[in-house]
């Protein structure tokens, strides 16, 4: 238990390791330390950064989805009218043909009926006055007779 | 074992491994044969009276040098781990150091508000170095001091009981004063730096009791002055002797129950190594703490 120079070798390696430890391992280990503390909150940041990032797209991207939709519903109306009124059209068209191709055939049978009506009374009336010629040869005089013979074909 | 042969193992067990200065026309008994000293000589002291005869001029080898075996240890891991240190993720023994150092530093400051670069690296030295010394006495008492006497019997002609040695450094009175006394030096270094002489010496003379004539305080100079000296040498001295007699007391258990019990002493010595655990880690955190705490009573202004 004696006080001697001890005193002394022991504050010697004391100040030695105080220095050394204050020059090449306190430093260092410190500067680590504080440099991952920032980076840690740098990346805390970018996180909550990039969670505000995501929520504005996909604010954005339901926006987006909307107004295609809308955008989609109405061109999808706007065909559907567009669509009836082509076939309102075409069925007006078709309409409107088939009366004048009816009217046209209509007429066309007209025509056709009177013509064969005409010929039919011109040879009708013909053989009737054939007939009555050969009939009435011999009794009719066919000048005194004419008058008569002439209203009978116009009424035939 | 006999009372006698207790005893002597205990005084053993409690002597440094010595070398000092013998004076010259010295009597002495060593290895074996008797000598006179014609010069003051070097030497490792043979028993407890030439090492107390040695006088201030000796070294406790033991203590210096399991002190700085361990310190250059530490230092050594610390250095590693240092340059391992990046702000990338640490792994393994360079997790342990981070989180050693980050409490020391969250230790300093919380109780050191002044700007300083060494308090820092001063505190991790004490916390680590005498935690490390500390836990030299958890190794079994007679393995190291066995194993040193028989080499010093087997190849250097030492006698048995000549070899002492100890190997808890913060048992040795020495070791911890010293240190306390390089705490003291730098206690009075940054209140000088800081409040400059005149400060330092109005502090001491000036408080507790205070006047405020010119007068008064002249007359309460004296009661001051010695208040003040005394609680300021108190420091050291108790830090010091606070560690040393700790650990003391733990190593004297230990040696008491190797004395009592012998081969059995691991029974009886467990416990109390277990609970010595307790006072290994505390006392060199209360000695980081104090050493802390003076210091930043030293830079604050009262």
């Amino acid at each position: 238990m004696n006080i001697n120079a001890t005193l002394i070798g022991q504050a010697i390696w004391f100040a030695l390791f105080v220095f050394f430890c204050m020059k090449f391992v306190w430093p260092p280990i410190s500067r680590a330390l504080d440099e991952r503390k920032q980076k840690i909150a740098e990346g805390l940041s970018a996180a909550d950064r990039a969670e505000r990032d995501l929520e504005l797209a996909q604010e954005k991207a339901s926006a987006n989805l909307k107004d295609a939709k809308d955008k989609a519903s109405e061109i999808i109306e706007q065909a559907n009218r567009r669509a009836n009124q082509i076939v309102e059209e075409a069925k007006d068209q078709a309409r409107t043909e088939g009366e004048r191709l009816i009217a046209k055939a209509q007429s066309e049978i007209d025509q056709e009926i009177n013509r064969a009506r005409e010929e039919l009374r011109k040879e009708v009336s013909a053989l009737a006055l054939s007939g009555a010629e050969k009939v009435l040869a011999r009794e009719v005089n066919r000048d005194s007779h004419k008058q008569l013979l002439d209203e009978l074909a116009a009424q035939l | 074992m006999a009372a006698s042969s207790a005893s002597e193992y205990i005084k053993h067990h409690l002597g440094n491994l010595t070398y000092g200065q013998l004076p010259a026309g010295y009597e002495r008994t060593c290895h074996g044969h008797d000598q006179t000293l014609n010069d003051a000589t070097w030497t490792f002291a043979c028993n407890a009276q030439e090492a107390s005869d040695m006088g201030f001029a000796a070294f406790h080898v033991d203590s210096l040098a399991w002190s700085g075996g361990l310190g250059i240890l530490m230092c050594f891991l610390f250095w590693l781990m240092a340059r391992k240190a990046s702000a990338g993720t640490p792994s393994g023994m360079l997790n342990f150091v981070e989180m050693i150092i980050e409490f020391i530093d969250t230790q300093v400051r919380d109780s050191f508000h002044g700007k300083s670069k060494l308090i820092a690296p001063l505190s991790l030295v004490i916390f680590c170095w005498v935690f490390l010394m500390n836990l030299m006495d958890l190794i079994p008492v007679d393995w190291v001091p066995l194993t040193f006497q028989w080499i010093m019997t087997t190849f250097f002609g030492w006698s048995a009981h000549e070899a002492y040695f100890r190997i808890v450094p913060t048992t040795d009175p020495n070791i911890t004063m010293s240190m306390s006394i390089c705490v003291f030096f730098l206690l009075v270094f940054y209140s000088i730096k800081v409040k400059g002489v005149g400060g330092f010496m109005a502090e001491l003379s000036f408080k507790p009791f205070e006047a405020k004539g010119a007068l008064g305080k002249i007359i309460l100079l004296p009661i001051n002055l010695v208040l003040e000296v005394l609680a300021l040498l108190a420091k050291p001295v108790s830090l010091g002797l606070r560690l040393f007699g700790n650990m003391y007391a733990g190593e004297f258990v230990f040696i008491l129950v190797a004395a009592m019990m012998g081969t059995w002493q691991a029974v009886a010595a467990w416990p109390w190594a277990v609970f010595h655990i307790l006072v290994i880690t505390l006392q060199a955190f209360i000695f980081m703490v104090l050493t802390i705490v003076y210091l930043s009573m030293a830079v604050e202004e009262h």
